[in-house]
């Protein structure tokens, strides 16, 4: 320490540089400026997330919906602020689409867990920020209708992580389709040679029980063989294919997936749709069999 | 400040005065003064109480009171999935969410032995030199701050770290509650063009430090003001299991980067910033030192890093066979560990944070005894204290 005070001085020609550096070069953005928000300034990068919303594909809104109201992000979501109850028709019987969605966006922080676990690419986070409300407590709850928005108004938001989505989309639906046609010949083999050799069985079976497990059975039940093609080929039943791969690795069934059963087993289709994800759990083909369900309905 | 009842010298008290002790002194007969510093002293860092003891301005105890943030965290992250707690893990220390995120990551990923993808690790090491760039940078200008320099330093220190943050935000879409590793790797990757955004904030920086070390460094004041402060004996700081930069600049050379060479840090070479006599200066000096080891760290990391996946093999559902992990890093404030037990479901059956600020706080009354009050909001800026994390 030369002189004392000298410390002092130098610092002082600092911020007297700094100070003065501020009206010369005043454009230079490693200085920066302060953005002028409402006229100038994009402040939406290409991750920005503030609140979910819901996508529609199409032209109507509810049809287009692709939420199933599988209530996973429901069950998911860290500071608990989404809820739904699904929506029944005219017959009690659950249609695969949420009658009451609400996200409590003063609540909501952001985090995006709901859009991960979404396994429809239902729900994905928006960038919109300019929320201010008059009501605090109603006008901050968003129900179905304000969160539902067009798939176009995603590509717009999020061009690169809805082409994305989109095409992950369309690789599924391609699929399954596949799927669905070797399962429906299949299916129609196997019904033709039940039919013929247990005709008193089917019909049985029928009267009891209405018409919808039977337009169910076919259609849930060929989903284990996506897994294991043999097995099931060889059993193509009934249940024993889609019983026989739990035992297989029971650490793989979850909290989740016996939440999923208790929840899905309301509706009188419970039944199939109620062991489907427990055999895949963990395996990450379970939204392929999800989603199949829920073209198998919609 | 309380004052219930003043002893007039000579005088005979009348009331017995609640929590004061009568001192002897010749001539003069005083007492105990006890100030309640805090829950909303500008200098305490957010929610914090210092019950002081003060014999004229002379710090005779002081009681760290918190608790005033507690926002149930670890009881919270025990009735909902191991995902789920991860944005959580953010607003611990929100100065530091990359770093949480990572130490929470590893303790996950230990327990189901999973790997990480190199790609992964080398941007986790960037995110994790960032948020030490950030935490360091913005400690150094509140410890200044509390000394007196109200606000230029302060502002100067806020500046760098919105370049920071706007990469943070690039990258992982919020500026402070960045959420953005998972088990197995990070959410996304890096968008096109951060790179070279990054390179372009993590060459500037060293200018800037300069100039920072330029404004403070020799400052006459912040020299008479700092050294001899609440020294932190080696000792001392083993044995109350203080980490991190604190440790350090008591002469003890420990780095958990070197120590556990956790991710991919056996790769850099960098050196490991220690003090001598571990008071307040001591601890601002090794701050502004691994600021500059973690340019070098960062320089290299972007040199390096490769092309490449970004998420492991992580399991859709994620649920760990019962045992129990411990998961630490080195963070920006000390060694943040994450102990988790399982039972075999998809919940923690125990969740613990070892934060390290409410570890490192506890030697302050040590640190402080002796000293002015004026010394002791000093001190407590030189611990580097986040209440979100102290209370959780």
């Amino acid at each position: 320490m030369d002189l004392l005070g000298s410390g002092i001085f130098k610092g002082m020609a600092v911020t007297l540089k700094n100070f003065a550096m501020t009206y010369f070069d005043r454009g230079r953005k490693e200085r920066l400026p302060t953005v002028q928000y409402p006229e100038a300034g994009d402040t939406v990068t290409l991750f920005t997330r503030n609140f979910p919303f819901l996508i529609y594909d199409g032209e109507e809104e509810v049809d287009g919906m692709r939420c199933v109201a599988c209530q996973i992000c429901e069950r998911e979501c860290p500071p608990a602020c989404i809820y739904i109850v699904k929506e029944k028709d005219e017959n009690g019987k659950f249609v695969k689409r949420p009658k009451v969605f609400d996200i409590d966006v003063s609540v909501c922080m952001g985090c995006q867990i709901c859009v991960e676990v979404c396994p429809f690419d239902a729900i994905v986070m928006d960038s919109e920020f300019e929320y201010s409300k008059e009501d605090r407590f109603g006008d901050l709850l968003f129900n179905r209708d304000e969160l539902l928005k067009s798939n176009d108004y995603y590509h717009k938001i999020h061009p690169e992580e809805a082409q994305a989505r989109d095409a992950n989309l369309a690789a599924k639906k391609a699929a399954d389709e596949a799927k669905k046609k070797a399962r429906e010949e299949k299916a129609a083999a196997a019904a033709a040679a039940k039919a013929a050799a247990e005709k008193e069985a089917s019909e049985k079976k029928d009267s009891p029980e209405a018409s919808e497990p039977v337009a169910e059975e076919p259609k849930a039940e060929p989903a284990a063989p996506s897994e294991n093609h043999a097995k099931a080929e060889s059993e193509a039943k009934e249940k024993p294919a889609a019983e026989e791969t739990p035992v297989e690795e029971p650490a793989a069934a979850t909290d989740e997936t016996e939440d999923a059963k208790e929840e899905s087993s309301g509706g009188s289709e419970g039944k199939e749709t109620s062991e489907e994800p427990e055999e895949t759990a963990g395996s990450g083909e379970d939204d392929e069999k999800k989603a199949e369900e829920g073209e198998g309905v919609s | 400040m309380t004052m219930e009842s003043s002893v007039v010298a000579g005088s005979e008290p009348t009331v017995e005065p609640r929590g004061f002790e009568l001192i002897e002194r010749e001539g003069l007969e005083t007492n105990l003064l006890e100030v309640s510093m805090g829950p909303h002293h500008p200098s305490t860092h957010g929610v914090f109480r210092m019950d002081v003891k003060l014999d004229g301005e002379t710090v005779t105890e002081l009681r760290p009171v918190f608790g005033y943030l507690h926002r149930n965290h670890e009881k919270l992250a025990e009735d909902m999935g191991y995902l789920g707690s991860m944005p959580f893990t953010d607003r611990l220390d929100y100065f530091c969410s990359m770093t949480n995120n990572w130490a929470y990551a590893l303790a996950g990923e230990k327990m189901i032995d999973l790997e990480v993808p190199e790609r992964a690790e080398y941007v986790r090491v960037i995110m994790a030199e960032l948020t030490r760039l950030v935490n360091h940078i913005m400690l150094v200008g509140f410890f200044v701050n509390d000394l007196g320099a109200l606000g230029t330093p302060l502002l100067y220190a806020l500046r760098e770290r919105e370049k920071i943050l706007d990469l943070f935000e690039w990258a992982s879409g919020a500026r402070m509650m960045c959420n953005y590793m998972r088990f197995g790797g990070l959410r996304n990757d890096l968008p096109e063009g951060w790179l070279t955004k990054c390179r372009e904030v993590v060459d500037a920086f060293p200018y800037f430090l300069d100039e920072y070390e330029k404004l403070l460094v020799e400052n006459e004041i912040i020299l008479v003001r700092t050294q001899n402060v609440g020294v932190l004996k080696p000792e001392l700081a083993i044995n109350a299991g203080i980490t991190g930069p604190m440790l350090r600049a008591s002469g003890v050379n420990y780095d958990l980067r070197k120590v556990d060479a956790y991710g991919v840090y056996d790769r850099f070479p960098f050196r490991v910033p220690m003090g001598e006599v571990g008071d307040c200066y001591d601890r601002f000096m090794v701050r502004i030192l691994e600021m500059r080891e973690s340019i070098k760290i960062l320089r290299q990391a972007m040199d390096e890093l490769p092309e490449g996946p970004i998420m492991g093999e992580a399991p859709r559902v994620f649920k760990p066979p019962a045992g129990e992990i411990y998961g630490r890093i080195e963070g920006p404030k000390g060694e943040l560990g994450f102990y988790l037990v399982s039972d075999g479901t998809a919940k923690p059956y125990r969740y613990r944070v070892r934060p390290p600020s409410l570890v490192n706080l506890t030697v302050l009354e040590d640190l402080c005894l002796g000293h002015k009050v004026a010394d002791a909001v000093v001190i407590l800026g030189s611990v580097d204290i986040v209440l979100g994390e102290v209370d959780r």
